[in-house]
C-alpha cells in the first residue's frame, strides 16, 4: 500500500477525473438519451428510424472504438475544443482537475453519445411499462402525444425507469476507465503508471483501485435506491 | 398502424402535419451529413487513394487475423465465464454461509470493477511472475478480465433464473423425495438455462465488444489490427469507421440470434417469456 499512500494526492485526482468525466458524460447522456427515447415512441416515422438507427448502430460499437472515431473525426470537422478554469480561480498552474484538455472532453462526449443508446432503452422500456389505459385516457380528454407523453405518461414512467437508468449509470462510471486509453488521466491510467512505477507492489495497488471504484458504484447504487424509495408508491 | 398507445390513429391533417415534420426531420439530417461530408471531402479524408489502399488484399488479410483474434479471445472467456458463473451462482445459492458469503463477495467485487482495470493488473502481474511470449502474455490478460467480469454477471444471471423456476417445480422435487444437490441439478438448471439461453447471448454481445480494450494491453485483436491499418494508409477515420462496420455487423448478427431465440421460447407460453424477462433484469446495461 505504500505506493498509494505515497502518491495519495495523484491518486485523489485521478479518482476526481472520473468523477467529473462521469457526471459531464452523465449529462449528455441522460439528455440525448431522452430525445432519442421521444423520437423512438414518436407518431413521426422518420424519427423512429433515426432513433433505432441511432441505438443499434451505437450500442454494436465498442466504445473504445466509439472513442477513437470521436477523437479523430472531430478535428476533421474543424472542432477542438478545450476548456481551462485555471484562470477563473486566479491559478497560476494548471490543476488537472480544473482544466479540461481535447482529449478529456471527446472521451466524455463519446462517453455521452455511447451511454445515450442504452439510456434510450431504458426510457423506452419505462413508457412501455406504463397501463395502456393511461395513455388512452389522455387521449380521450383530448391531450396530444406532446402533452401525453410529458404530462401523464413520463412521470409515471420515472418510477419504473430508476433502476435500470441506476445499472446503466454504474456501467457508465465503469466504462470511464476506457478513456484510459485514449489519453485521459483518470483512475485506470493512473493505476496504470503506479503499476510501472513501482512493480513490486502490483497486486496492492490494483486492490487500492478496485476499492476505489467499488466505492463509487456503491455510492450510485444507494443514490438510485434512495429514489427508488422516495418515488414509490406507499 | 398504431406503433404506440400514445397516439390516436392520425387523421388526414394530422398525417399531413407529420409528413412535414418528418420532412424536416430528414431534411435537418441530411444537412448535417452533407456538411460532414463535405468537411471530410475538404479535408482530404475521402480521396480515391485512401479506399485504393484499403481494398488491397494485405488490409483485408489483417482485418481477417484481428477478426480470428477478436472471436477467439470472446469464444474462449465466454466458455470460461458461463462455466465460472454456474460455479459462483452455486455457491451463492448454497444454504451454508461459509460458501455463500464469499462467492457474494467475489461477485460483487468483480462485477464493480472495470474490466479494463483488470486486463491492465493481469498483463503486468503476468509479465513480472511469468515467461509468457507477450501475445500469449496478452490473450491470457484478456480472456482473464473477460473471464472474471462475466462469470460474476453471468452467476448473478443463473440465480436469477434459478429464482425464476416456478416454486411448485422445486416443492414436487422435494415430495417424491430427490436431495437439494439433485433438485438443483435435475430440475432447477435445466428449466433455468432454457431462460438464461437470450440472457447469455445479451452477454455475448458485450463480451464481444470488450474485446476491444486489448487493443489497451497490446493484444493483437480487431480494432489494433485497425490501427495498423490505419497507419498503414495514413488515414485514421476512415479506417476506424471501417472497423466500426465490422463490429456492429458481428454484433447485429449476435443480436438477431438472441430474439430469434427469444421468440422461439416465448411461443411456448407466456410464463416462459416472463421468466426470461425477469431474469434479463438482472443484466448490466451498458
Amino acid at each position: 500500500m505504500d505506493a498509494i499512500r505515497d502518491n495519495w494526492s495523484e491518486v485523489l485526482t485521478a479518482f476526481g477525473v472520473t468523477i467529473e468525466m462521469s457526471v459531464l458524460a452523465a449529462i449528455i447522456a441522460l439528455v440525448v438519451g431522452f430525445l432519442l427515447a421521444a423520437l423512438r415512441v414518436s407518431p413521426i416515422p422518420v424519427g423512429r428510424a433515426i432513433g433505432t438507427a441511432y441505438v443499434q448502430l451505437v450500442r454494436n460499437t465498442p466504445l473504445l472504438l466509439i472513442m477513437l472515431i470521436v477523437a479523430f473525426g472531430l478535428p476533421e470537422l474543424d472542432l477542438r475544443p478545450e476548456l481551462n478554469l485555471n484562470s477563473w480561480f486566479g491559478l497560476e498552474t494548471r490543476h488537472a482537475l480544473l482544466s479540461f484538455d481535447v482529449f478529456f472532453i471527446f472521451a466524455t462526449i463519446a462517453l455521452g453519445l455511447y451511454t445515450a443508446s442504452f439510456v434510450c432503452e431504458a426510457v423506452r422500456s419505462g413508457i412501455n411499462s406504463i397501463p395502456l389505459g393511461q395513455a388512452e385516457a389522455a387521449r380521450s380528454v383530448g391531450m396530444t402525444f406532446g402533452q401525453t407523453l410529458l404530462q401523464v405518461v413520463l412521470p409515471q414512467a420515472y418510477r419504473a425507469v430508476i433502476p435500470p437508468l441506476t445499472s446503466t449509470m454504474i456501467a457508465m462510471t465503469k466504462n470511464s476507465s476506457v478513456a484510459a486509453g485514449v489519453g485521459v488521466t483518470e483512475a485506470t491510467f493512473a493505476m496504470r503508471k503506479l503499476t510501472n512505477d513501482h512493480a513490486d507492489q502490483i497486486v496492492s495497488i490494483f486492490i487500492g483501485f478496485a476499492i476505489g471504484y467499488m466505492v463509487l458504484v456503491a455510492l450510485i447504487s444507494a443514490a438510485g435506491n434512495f429514489l427508488e424509495r422516495r418515488a414509490a408508491v406507499s | 398502424m398504431a406503433a404506440s398507445v400514445l397516439f390516436d390513429e392520425p387523421g388526414p391533417v394530422t398525417r399531413r402535419r407529420h409528413q412535414l415534420y418528418g420532412v424536416v426531420l430528414a431534411v435537418l439530417l441530411i444537412a448535417v451529413l452533407w456538411w460532414v461530408y463535405l468537411k471530410l471531402k475538404a479535408g482530404g479524408e475521402l480521396e480515391p487513394e485512401v479506399f485504393e489502399d484499403l481494398s488491397q488484399e494485405n488490409v483485408w488479410r489483417a482485418i481477417g487475423e484481428g477478426v480470428v483474434a477478436t472471436l477467439k479471445a470472446a469464444a474462449i472467456s465466454i466458455v470460461l465465464a458461463v462455466g465460472l458463473g454456474f460455479l459462483l451462482a452455486t455457491g451463492r445459492l448454497s444454504e451454508h454461509a461459509p460458501v455463500r458469503i464469499p462467492c457474494r463477495w467475489v461477485i460483487e467485487f468483480f462485477r464493480a470493477v472495470p474490466v479494463l482495470l483488470m486486463m491492465i493488473f493481469f498483463f503486468g502481474f503476468l509479465a513480472q511472475n511469468f515467461d509468457f511470449e507477450t501475445e500469449t502474455n496478452a490473450l491470457v490478460a484478456v480472456v482473464a478480465g473477460l473471464t472474471l467480469y462475466n462469470g460474476a454477471v453471468l452467476a448473478e444471471v443463473f440465480r436469477a433464473g434459478v429464482n425464476a423456476v416456478p416454486r411448485g417445480q422445486v416443492e414436487a422435487a422435494y415430495a417424491i423425495g430427490l436431495r437439494k444437490g439433485q433438485v438443483l441439478r435435475i430440475v432447477q438448471t435445466p428449466q433455468a438455462v432454457r431462460y438464461m439461453l437470450p440472457a447469455i447471448i445479451s452477454q455475448c454481445v458485450v463480451t464481444l465488444k470488450d474485446t476491444a480494450l486489448g487493443f489497451i494491453i497490446t493484444y493483437g485483436e480487431l480494432l489494433r489490427q485497425g490501427k495498423s491499418i490505419a497507419e498503414f494508409v495514413h488515414n485514421n477515420l476512415i479506417t476506424f469507421l471501417l472497423i466500426a462496420v465490422i463490429y456492429i455487423a458481428m454484433n447485429s448478427a449476435l443480436s438477431l440470434l438472441a430474439s430469434w431465440l427469444e421468440r422461439r421460447m416465448s411461443v411456448r407460453g407466456h410464463s416462459a417469456r416472463d421468466a426470461v424477462l425477469q431474469v434479463e433484469e438482472v443484466l448490466p446495461v451498458g
